[in-house]
């Protein structure tokens, strides 16, 4: 997705390594994706379906 | 001591064998208080041995903070990998096991340039105009 447009940027965090990071974005499970830190996409999805709900969390408040 | 076994660096070097562009992985390490920078050093060093294609460039995430802000690096270890240009993609922690294998597939991508997402995907991302930050949390397992 980063490829695909300068407007997105993706991160691969270890989860293991940064307590702070899980503790914030209440990951219990793995993969967790947040977009723009306030919407989660849990496990793994269609890649349309993610790649929709990913777009859509932008015009989220 | 090898962090990969022969077999497993053999796989990878066969895996990175078709790269068709330079990749440069850019890692941001410091010295003290970092019980994982020298593991990812030392892996990234070893996977650089395995293609001609990829070469690290290491960085002092205390010294040369103005550098890892401009990648949009707040943490270490740190690996942002670039290609022929930076398209975002960046790593946290120590890229072992399932990480290990989303770094490879990353390499891919930025040495091509090519996301290999369906039509559909490269359209909806084609027309955004606002900025969409992806976290995606991994274990090693």
């Amino acid at each position: 997705m980063a490829v695909e447009s300068p407007k997105v940027t993706s991160v691969i965090v270890e989860a293991t390594e940064y307590p702070d990071l899980v503790r914030k974005y209440q990951v219990s499970g793995v993969p967790k994706t947040m977009v723009n830190e306030k919407v989660e996409i849990l496990g793994a999805r269609p890649e349309e379906d993610f790649v929709r709900t990913a777009i859509g969390a932008i015009a989220e408040p | 001591m090898s962090i990969l076994s022969p077999s497993d660096a053999a796989r990878v070097r066969e895996m990175l064998a078709g790269l068709p562009g330079p990749v440069r992985l850019v890692f941001f390490t410091q010295t003290l208080n970092c019980e994982t920078c020298e593991t990812a050093k030392q892996i990234l060093g070893e996977l650089a041995e395995l293609s001609g294609q990829i070469t690290v460039e290491e960085h002092n995430f205390l010294l040369e903070g103005a550098l890892a802000s401009d990648y949009g690096i707040d943490r270490v270890p740190a690996i942002a990998v670039v290609g022929a240009r930076d398209h975002g993609i960046r790593f946290l922690g120590i890229p072992s096991g399932y990480e290990f294998m989303s770094l490879l597939d990353a390499i891919q991508v930025a040495s091509s340039g090519d996301s290999g997402l369906n039509d559909a995907s490269r359209m909806m991302l084609a027309g955004l105009e606002s900025p969409l930050n992806l976290q995606v949390f991994v274990t090693p397992t």
